[in-house]
């Protein structure tokens, strides 16, 4: 297993060990909003869900639903012209969003990881292999001696199945799947309770893909770590998850366990995303939604999928759907169980 | 539930001719485009109100400091008198019509320069770029070949032995010089440009080639090759006044450059006259600030990022 | 993994041995283009000065031998090439029996070192002020050295140098304006000689420094911008590393490899400049003497000069590709 940390503690931690409510990331009412000339662009709407430990949950949705948006705001690594508006994100009880850039920088990477989407430019091209891994954890742990620091980097390469030669090379010397499998490396280095991982099969090819979710799944059972896993391929994530968060939109319209999701999907979204799922099994006819997208800086008062819901109401264009538990576990945002 | 982004594949948002949108009209390029023109209005209103005879030799009385300098210090200068208000110089030319004269020269030979050197720069660089292969190689060999070469050192020895009379000869001879730079960039854009979707889309529909190069690939060149062109006859304007600071230049006529040699010839910073270098440094000045404001102007409506990123 | 392979030093070996053919050849060829030649045109000068020259004819068909320039064409250009190869530059035909290389042995290394030393404070400077520019704690003051690095960057180092001759040495009288050391010196590695040397460099050197350092800052700057876009940046951010750390391993580190490409190809425009500005401040190296080469319309010491330049430059850009490899761990794996 992966050493305990050594530096001291600045940031107070309450640690996963102490969590009362055994919850490893809380999420409260999160607003992301980008500023453009004509207007903000709500891209993520009061959400809130959570975490817990040793769960892989799956974040999902079509591009641009805000998904993205709410992973960089887990990290507080939301690009100018955007920002987090309000809410609050609880990591082992301390709320990322209240921290300084210097406890930010402390609570980075030691709690809460990142596998980023792209992983063909998330290697900085001029150093090796070697000292982008020891950087993440030479700054948290301080310097370390270097045979021991060897001997972890290469421990951690092989948890992800890439070969010792690795530590030396350069980013541009490996394959698409290899540099992925890095940046999987580099978040378990100081084995954090959560990691982040955006998107991380969608611009590898299938082989490869399995690959890196086989990767995945295994570093999840080995150190028991919590993941979110974000995409937009709800098949390919019904295959990993745990539990399913489905955000249309900036909002979060459902979560539940992947199972009860697929057998009983509550909102209408949800239900429109699995049957465009092609089935080997049985031909299924292709649905192609009715209806129009609004325009993201003015989104129609009441629920947000009004415009194109088959079932829509008139309560559903004026009051907003709360996200109600409707079965033990499972929530829906939709006036249609009201 | 994706679906393919048609707009992917169509051509993208020309980057046009519509002056009146706001990327075109990008604060530092107005600011060196007015400069400019200021430039070219004294050619075009300077002979209406002043004679331009006067820039010949002994056309006015020799040495005479401008106007509001009455008490210059220095060796024998006459009275100042505002019938030659910036000065004259020691071969009895007067400054102000040397400066209406002067100018509209060194615009020029930059402009003829530069432009043959774009042209031969979009002949070379969309062969290049499009067809690759041995004509590729030889196109990028030479032309960084001609980078590489000091182009001021090798103009001075042509210019040595081969004297250039006049503005447009002097103009050709700086053309040797100025291809490889716009050769280079169009080179390098119509090669990652030739990947695009839009591009395979004209190939694949039986255009050809030329209509590929001038109908879909040229007008979104259109800001960078603008920028090439204010960048590159500002180093032409550079190495012409270079060239007649050391004596080089055309004799007959005057220019900016050469008035500047007789004035170190004659001694002048020494003597105190700084009138006679002093102005056509101002008018050079203003011309080289102005093209280069217009050039990062152009390369900020070119490239969307360097907009607006004054601080991180 | 990051340095030198067979195929691109041979590859950039052959484009140096290129670049100075090309070069010389130019300066071979145009110069013969030209009507009449030099010998006629130097005795006819002469008897203008002192005189009608007796036996005129007989001189110039003798100097016209002693200088080769009896001979066709190409057996001219061939004699010229092996002469080049062991850098026999021939002799000066104004200050006879002066030999070329000997005149341009003397003032290389004024040129060598104004240029040298000037190229490498405004490299560094300027890259400098366009790194802090991009950074966000740079405090306000030192932001405004951008637009005024700028504003200086458009003119000319020889338009600079005459303005710096007229107000800091004609007017102040703070440094000398003309010449490498003091007037009656003897060379010499006392320290009076150094100080005199590294005075009267100043304003040339302040002239070409102040003048290119602008173009490093807004180039650098933009790089540093559009490195701070990418991917890597971001997830350096999210592991927690400090900033400084974030600015130079990431940022610098790969901001200044363009910079370095940029400096090989502006090398041929700073000598140019380089040039002009020893001749405005009278300065003994390579250009200057160039200037005494025009007036005297003393061809062979030209051409002598100029192909000693191309040669330089090259060298210099030479030395550049070699060395970049060693910055960049992508460029052995190019295929060109």
């Amino acid at each position: 297993m992966i050493d305990t940390r050594k530096t001291p503690e600045k940031v107070q931690l309450k640690g996963r060990q102490n969590n009362q409510n055994n919850v490893v990331l809380e999420v409260k009412e999160l607003c992301v909003h980008y500023a453009t000339p004509s207007g903000a662009v709500i891209a993520v709407n009061n959400a809130s869900f959570e975490v817990y430990p040793g769960e892989l949950v799956g974040l999902v949705g079509e591009s641009g639903c805000g998904k993205t948006s709410v992973a960089m705001a887990l990290l507080r690594l939301v690009q100018p012209p955007g920002r987090i508006v309000s809410g609050q994100i609880l990591i082992g009880g301390i709320d990322m969003v209240g921290l300084s850039d210097k406890e930010l920088r402390q609570v980075r990477w030691r709690e809460l990881a990142l596998i980023p989407q792209g992983a063909m430019n998330s290697l900085n091209p001029v150093m090796r292999i070697k000292d982008q891994i020891a950087d993440g954890i030479e700054t948290h742990e301080g310097k370390q001696p270097r045979a021991e620091l060897k001997e972890r980097i290469l421990k951690l390469l092989r948890m992800v199945g890439l070969p010792g030669r690795v530590y030396n090379m350069y980013p541009h010397e490996l394959s698409g799947g290899m540099k992925q499998r890095v940046c999987i490396a580099m978040a378990i280095a100081l084995n954090p309770a959560l990691i982040i991982a955006d998107e991380p099969t969608s611009a590898l090819d299938v082989i490869v893909q399995r690959v890196v979710a086989q990767t995945l799944l295994e570093v999840k059972n080995q150190l028991g770590v919590s993941m979110i896993m974000i995409g937009h391929d709800m098949g390919l994530l019904a295959q990993l998850v745990d539990r399913i968060i489905v955000m249309y939109a900036g909002n979060i319209v459902e979560i539940a366990p992947v199972k009860e999701i697929f057998a009983e999907p509550l909102h209408p979204y949800t239900q429109l995303l699995i049957s465009s799922i092609p089935s080997v099994k049985e031909r299924k006819p292709l649905v192609l939604s009715e209806g129009v997208t609004h325009d993201l800086r003015n989104p129609p008062p009441g629920c947000i999928f009004q415009l194109r819901c088959p079932y829509v109401m008139d309560v559903c264009r004026q009051v907003v759907p709360p996200l109600r538990e409707l079965r033990p576990n499972h929530f829906v945002a939709c006036h249609l169980y009201e | 539930m994706a679906t393919i982004p048609v707009e992917q594949i169509v051509s993208p948002k020309k980057a046009g001719l519509k002056l009146w949108n706001s990327p075109w009209l990008n604060r530092k390029f107005v600011i060196g485009a007015i400069l400019i023109l200021l430039a070219v209005l004294v050619e075009i209103v300077g002979p209406l109100f002043w004679d331009v005879s006067m820039a010949n030799t002994a056309s006015a009385p020799l040495n005479l400091p401008p106007v509001w300098a009455r008490d210059t210090p220095g060796f024998g200068f006459g009275e100042a008198s505002a019938a030659h208000p910036l000065g004259t110089e020691s071969n009895g030319r007067d400054m102000l019509a040397l400066l209406i004269v002067a100018t509209p020269r060194s615009l020029r030979v930059g402009v003829i320069a530069a432009g043959i050197g774009m042209l031969v720069g979009i002949l070379l660089g969309f062969t290049a770029g499009y067809y690759g292969g041995w004509i590729d190689t030889v196109v990028r060999i030479l032309s960084d070949a001609f980078i590489t070469i000091p182009a001021l050192a090798v103009l001075i020895v042509i210019s040595a032995f081969v004297r250039q009379v006049t503005t447009e000869n002097m103009a050709l001879l700086l053309a040797l010089f100025a291809w490889p730079g716009p050769t280079r960039l169009i080179r390098a854009q119509v090669l990652s440009m030739r990947e695009q979707g839009y591009v395979q889309m004209a190939r694949l529909s039986g255009a050809s080639a030329p209509a590929i190069m001038f109908k879909e690939m040229l007008p979104n060149l259109l800001p960078y090759l603008a920028a090439s062109f204010t960048g590159n006859v500002s180093l032409r304007i550079l190495e012409a006044a270079s060239l007649e600071a050391l004596g080089l230049g055309p004799t007959r006529v005057p220019t900016l450059g050469t008035t500047i040699f007789y004035a170190i010839r004659g001694a002048a910073i020494l003597r105190g006259m700084w009138w006679w270098w002093g102005f056509p440094i101002i008018m050079l000045t203003i011309i080289f600030v102005g093209l280069f404001f217009m050039t990062i102007g152009l390369d900020e409506i070119a490239n969307p990022r360097l907009r607006g990123a004054k601080s991180q | 993994m990051g340095g030198l392979s067979r195929g691109y030093l041979l590859r950039r070996l052959g484009m140096f041995f290129l670049t100075v053919w090309l070069g010389s050849t130019i300066i071979f060829i145009i110069p013969r283009l030209a009507p009449g030649d030099p010998i006629t045109a130097m005795v006819s000068r002469m008897s203008a000065q002192a005189g009608s020259v007796a036996n005129s004819d007989q001189i110039i068909e003798a100097w016209r031998a002693r200088f080769g320039l009896d001979a066709p064409m190409h057996i001219q250009y061939f004699r010229y090439l092996r002469n080049l190869l062991t850098f026999n530059l021939g002799y000066s035909l104004a200050f006879f029996p002066a030999e070329v290389e000997v005149l341009v042995g003397r003032s290389l290394p004024w040129t060598l070192g104004l240029l040298g030393l000037a190229t490498v404070i405004s490299f560094i400077a300027g890259n400098a002020v366009g790194a802090l520019l991009a950074w966000r704690r740079t405090p306000g003051l030192a932001r405004l050295l951008l637009p005024l690095t700028l504003t200086f960057t458009a003119i000319p180092p020889f338009m600079l140098g005459i303005l710096l001759i007229y107000f800091l040495a004609f007017g102040l009288d703070w440094l000398p304006f003309a010449g490498a050391y003091g007037r009656g010196m003897q060379p010499g590695m006392n320290l009076e000689f150094i100080l005199s040397v590294i005075e009267h460099g100043t304003l040339p050197a302040l002239a070409i420094v102040v003048t290119t350092m602008g173009f490093w800052a807004l180039g650098m700057r933009g790089m540093m911008i559009t490195t701070d876009g990418e991917d890597y940046m971001i997830l350096a951010q999210a592991k927690g590393l400090r900033p400084g750390r974030i600015f130079w391993l990431y940022g610098v580190r790969n901001s200044i490899l363009p910079q370095v490409t940029a400096l090989a190809l502006s090398l041929g425009g700073i000598a140019g400049g380089t040039i002009i500005v020893e001749y405005i401040f009278t300065y003994p190296g390579m250009g200057y003497l160039l200037y005494q080469g025009i007036i005297n319309t003393d061809y062979t010491l030209i051409q002598g000069i100029v192909f000693m330049l191309i040669v330089g430059v090259s060298v210099a850009v030479l030395i550049l590709d070699l060395l970049y490899p060693l910055i960049d761990p992508r460029i052995t794996y190019e295929t060109r």
